[in-house]
């Protein structure tokens, strides 16, 4: 380990990606009615107007709270953002009488954005997160399992992963993968040394212990629960995998991949074989033409994409709205018709920068937290593109999830954007330039610690919203308050600013703040998991 | 944690490559299939709002497509529909395409692989993409000349040039309007269709190559080919009294002038016993084997369809069923088209031209893509045993029952042919018949001849519509 990790802040790489991110969307969007009408729209100054502000409000944020996360998150998250919105917009011109589901999805995208922004603001340290383990876990199963309360879930396509309140309708999953992926990463950061004690070989292969497998099968039966009852392959291979892969990364046995994988396996294959919904689906995947009627949807965006051909139809001048559903699940069909299997496979491209970029942070984060928390956001992420874009190109049967981003529906936008946030605020913590003190423990979290309040750095901040900054100031701050505070100011060679008033300021009013915070009183979860990452020091 | 983060980052990685190579695969393993699929509407409404090129006779589009305002932006129409359409076909957006829309297709619309480089460059330098022309071999005159002397009677004529194949016109009546099916207005479309197929007069069907009918007398001229291979000549003597089929109580009799009259006397007059006789002589095996070599049992002219004319298998005809074939009755069946092909070969020292009526294609900026090349199919005959049925064939029209075909200045040689198949129903009428100049064989068949039944009907129905074309083309 370096005595110095340094990493340039690049603010000015993010800002000249996201004017090309936006002009990408706005380039779509224009396109669609030069294409067309042979002639601008004219509310297009307001369109630009409106994706210009959210960038350079999220820009803004960034370079306020977070300067050192990662560039490329941001634009690339935008330019699929706008790239969809410009795809709802053509989506509804095709329509008749015209709908005007682009402008909701606009709408969206700023509540989303204000919600990212609002991650950035008061998120300042992401380990405050693993205080709520069981809270978390209780909360991301029950959501999970919401759209199977009568009345509330419904059928949509024949998977029951939707519910609806009054004239809403939410994908709790959306919410879920994020709940349960900091559920996962805090209860494995605590359990992980357990669950790494082996117990016997198989072929060479170090097995767990019996009495380990208790969590592995509950996730499992809850994810044969949503695929037998919900229906949904996708979301069922989305949380079993979430968990199977955060088990494996935080013990680093592979064993348990294995066995996760085994138990998946046997999982489908008894689904295949007892519930007929599930061999509907594998039938329209394999035979999509042996019930034309019954597998419209998917031979509709088939003929969409063979129709686009290698560089598609061009914005506008493709039929997507043939395609049953284009706006939500069926969006990267209607993607490959007008923009062709170039413009999709370059949208998987991006899909798969921002895995990159979120498993790239997770390689270098500084706590097993961190890691735990970027690597399971990250992968999520990537088993919810997989399964939503192989779905529709024919090579898993389809699931009902969204396309991150894309995909028409505001709790999508927002449970994605929030996730953002929470991945630029570990990419920023990640990069921050920290002299990492190999000596004691104990003294390197007090240096993490004071080195991640600081980057708010003004007192107005601090001052501006007193209650809630440092209600999320990690309780171990509480803890380590006794610990000498040294300012590493010397040992950082990027000048920051670290204002010890600052410190001392969330430092005192953290006891005051948690003490008043009715989830901080929950019990003594939070100091058991504050004092394992010292644990772990030694680890990383 | 690292390592097994970077598995994990490598399992996503295989998850990423897996889209992208799958998508890959769909577009170039799957995308043909899913594009000629027949659900695939995408393809069908492009398809049918293309700009085509032109159906071409000489410098007359016959079926053109007009820019329209509406959701297909290009209308097919036809300007003399009712006159082309066995030959250009229909262009419609429920019932598909026939004849030449259907066959040259690709070529119309300009995506046919020979106009890959036009298309491309054409792509390149964003013109718009037009379909490439078919220039068709007919000529306006003979086709207008064989429809007017048809004369609303239903029946069909073909004319080929012998000399290289070219069909030089190809009627059928009763014929439809292409226009009423290629209409934009679906439910019009819709009712035409119904009503077309409705009609007992089956305008739909193409009677000049698509259907087959008893060719009566006019399949004498491949038993005389026969007879004239096996070594006879025009002069041999041939036996014209009464005969007796074998095995059966019928007698087939009729005055030819004389029990020993000349094979060309027997032709001129078309004397049944004759030819019976000598068709059960030669046997069911040798006119069988000339036939074929005519064309009987090939289907030509496959891009407006056609139907293979029918001999009688040789193992199933007894020797009198063998004497009323030789006769062109019994099953022996013809399209006109191969009627027409068998004066041709007389005309052409026995060589089977394969007829075509496509001459070329040409792509958008009017490049020729393709050329028709003269093509022999067969040699029906020795050439000195054709110019022999040329005489007999001659005499048929200058003395005998085709004289209604005579043209002053003009040689030509025919045969007249009618078939009763039926004692209800009048006659058909046949003629067949070559002419030295224009170098062209010509076919006339009418379905319905009106006439007393004491006439040669293909000499007083159908040689008149031979003689008009004929003289149609000098």
């Amino acid at each position: 380990m370096s005595d110095v990790v340094g990493y340039r802040k690049r603010r000015g790489v993010e800002a000249f990606m996201l004017a090309f991110a936006i002009i990408l969307g706005m380039g779509g969007y224009l396109l669609t009615h030069l294409n067309r009408d042979a002639a601008l729209p004219p509310e297009w100054p307001w369109a630009l107007a409106a994706l210009l502000t959210i960038g350079v409000a999220l820009h803004a944020v960034i370079r306020w709270r977070l300067p050192y996360a990662d560039p490329l998150i941001l634009p690339l998250v935008m330019l699929l953002n706008g790239i969809g919105l410009a795809m709802i917009h053509r989506l509804d011109l095709g329509t008749s009488p015209r709908m005007h589901s682009a402008e909701l999805q606009l709408m969206w995208t700023a509540i989303a954005a204000v919600a990212c922004c609002l991650v950035i603001a008061f998120l300042r340290d992401y380990r405050v997160l693993q205080r709520y383990t069981y809270t978390m876990f209780l909360a991301g199963m029950a959501l999970l399992m919401l759209p199977l309360v009568p009345g509330l879930g419904t059928e949509k396509n024949g998977a029951r992963i939707w519910i609806h309140l009054g004239p809403y309708s939410f994908q709790p999953a959306e919410l879920a993968k994020l709940v349960l992926s900091i559920a996962f990463a805090s209860y494995l950061v605590e359990k992980r040394d357990v669950l790494a004690l082996a117990g016997g070989r198989f072929l060479g292969i170090e097995l767990p212990r019996p009495r380990d497998l208790g969590p592995i099968l509950l996730m499992w039966l809850a994810s044969l629960a949503v695929l037998v009852f919900q229906k949904d392959l996708g979301t069922s291979l989305l949380f079993f995998g979430l968990f199977v892969m955060m088990l494996y990364v935080a013990t680093e046995k592979p064993s348990w991949a294995i066995l996760g994988l085994l138990l998946f396996a046997t999982g489908a294959y008894l689904g295949y074989l007892f519930f007929s919904h599930v061999q509907v689906r594998v039938s329209s995947w394999l035979n999509p033409f042996s019930n034309y009627d019954q597998n419209y949807q998917v031979i509709q965006g088939q003929f969409g994409i063979a129709w686009g051909g290698a560089l598609g139809t061009g914005w506008g001048l493709g039929r997507p709205n043939l395609t049953p559903l284009a706006k939500t699940d069926f969006i990267a069909a209607a993607i490959g018709e007008e923009l062709g299997v170039a413009g999709l496979t370059a949208v998987m491209l991006i899909y798969g920068l921002i895995v990159a970029r979120g498993l790239r942070a997770s390689l270098v984060a500084r706590d097993p937290f961190g890691k735990l928390l970027a690597a399971g956001l990250s992968f999520v992420f990537a088993i919810q593109v997989f399964a939503i874009l192989g779905g529709v190109t024919r090579l898993l049967p389809l699931t009902g999830l969204t396309t991150p981003f894309m995909s028409q529906g505001g709790s999508s936008l927002v449970a994605n954007w929030v996730m953002v946030g929470l991945l630029l605020v570990i990419t920023h913590q990640v990069r921050s330039p920290v002299a990492e003190v190999p000596a004691e423990p104990e003294q390197w979290l007090a240096a993490e610690a004071t080195q991640v309040v600081p980057v708010g750095a003004s007192v107005d901040a601090a001052a501006g919203s007193p209650r809630s900054v440092p209600a999320t100031s990690p309780a171990a701050i509480a803890d380590d308050a006794p610990v000498p505070v040294t300012p590493p100011a010397d040992d950082v060679t990027v000048p920051v600013a670290l204002p010890a008033d600052d410190v001392t300021t969330e430092v005192t009013s953290g006891p005051g703040g948690g003490a008043g915070d009715p989830s901080g009183g929950e019990g003594d979860d939070p100091t058991t998991e504050v004092r394992l990452p010292p644990e772990d020091g030694g680890v990383l | 944690m690292n390592r097994p983060i970077r598995a994990v980052a490598v399992t996503a990685m295989v998850m990423f490559f897996a889209l992208m190579a799958n998508l890959s695969y769909l577009y170039i393993g799957q995308q043909d299939y899913l594009n000629e699929r027949s659900e695939n509407r995408r393809v069908a409404d492009a398809r049918f709002g293309q700009d085509r090129g032109p159906i071409m006779v000489g410098n007359t589009p016959v079926a053109q497509s007009d820019a329209v305002k509406d959701k297909y932006n290009f209308q097919r129409s036809y300007s003399s529909g009712t006159l082309y359409a066995p030959v250009t076909g229909f262009y419609s957006y429920l019932y598909r395409t026939s004849a030449l829309e259907a066959s040259y297709s690709a070529q119309l619309s300009g995506v046919d692989s020979s106009q890959f480089w036009t298309r491309l460059v054409n792509t390149l330098s964003g013109a718009s993409q037009r379909g490439g022309t078919v220039q068709t071999t007919l000529d306006a005159k003979a086709q207008k000349a064989a429809w007017d002397a048809l004369g609303g009677r239903k029946g069909a004529v073909v004319a080929i040039d012998y000399k290289t194949g070219a069909i030089k016109a190809l009627v059928s009546y009763p014929s439809y309007d292409p226009n009423s099916l290629a209409t934009h207005d679906l439910a019009a479309s819709t009712k035409a269709w119904d009503k077309l197929n409705a009609d007992p007069g089956r305008p739909l069907s193409n009677r000049a190559t698509r259907e087959i009918y008893a060719p009566g007398s006019t399949f004498k001229l491949v038993t005389a080919a026969a007879a004239l291979e096996s070594g006879l000549s025009a002069d041999s003597l041939v036996d014209a009294s009464s005969y007796k089929l074998p095995g059966s109580s019928k007698v087939i009799s009729q005055n030819c002038g004389g029990s020993k009259i000349t094979l060309s006397q027997a032709l001129q007059r078309s004397c049944n016993p004759a030819f019976a006789r000598l068709g059960a002589e030669l046997g069911a095996e040798a006119i069988s084997a000339q036939a074929s070599k005519f064309g009987f049992g090939t289907k030509f002219l496959t891009d407006i369809g056609s139907a293979a004319s029918v001999f009688p298998d040789p193992d199933t005809l007894d020797a009198a069923q063998t004497a009323m074939s030789a006769i062109g009755e019994y099953e022996t069946q013809a399209t006109p088209l191969q009627m027409a092909m068998v004066a041709a070969a007389a005309a052409s020292d026995g060589k089977v031209m394969d007829p075509y009526i496509v001459e070329q294609v040409l792509d958008s900026d009017l490049k020729v893509v393709s050329q028709a090349h003269p093509d022999v199919v067969s040699e029906a005959m020795s050439s000195a045993d054709a110019a022999e049925l040329r005489k007999m064939m001659v005499a048929v029209v200058e003395h005998g029952t085709g004289h209604r075909a005579q043209i002053p200045g003009v040689t030509v040689g025919g045969k007249t042919g009618t078939a009763r198949t039926s004692a209800d129903r009048n006659p058909y009428a046949w003629f067949t018949a070559w002419a030295d100049d224009p170098s062209v064989a010509v076919c006339a068949f009418v379905e319905d001849a009106d006439i007393p039944a004491t006439e040669i009907a293909g000499g007083a129905v159908a040689a008149p519509i031979v003689k008009a074309v004929i003289e149609a083309l000098r």
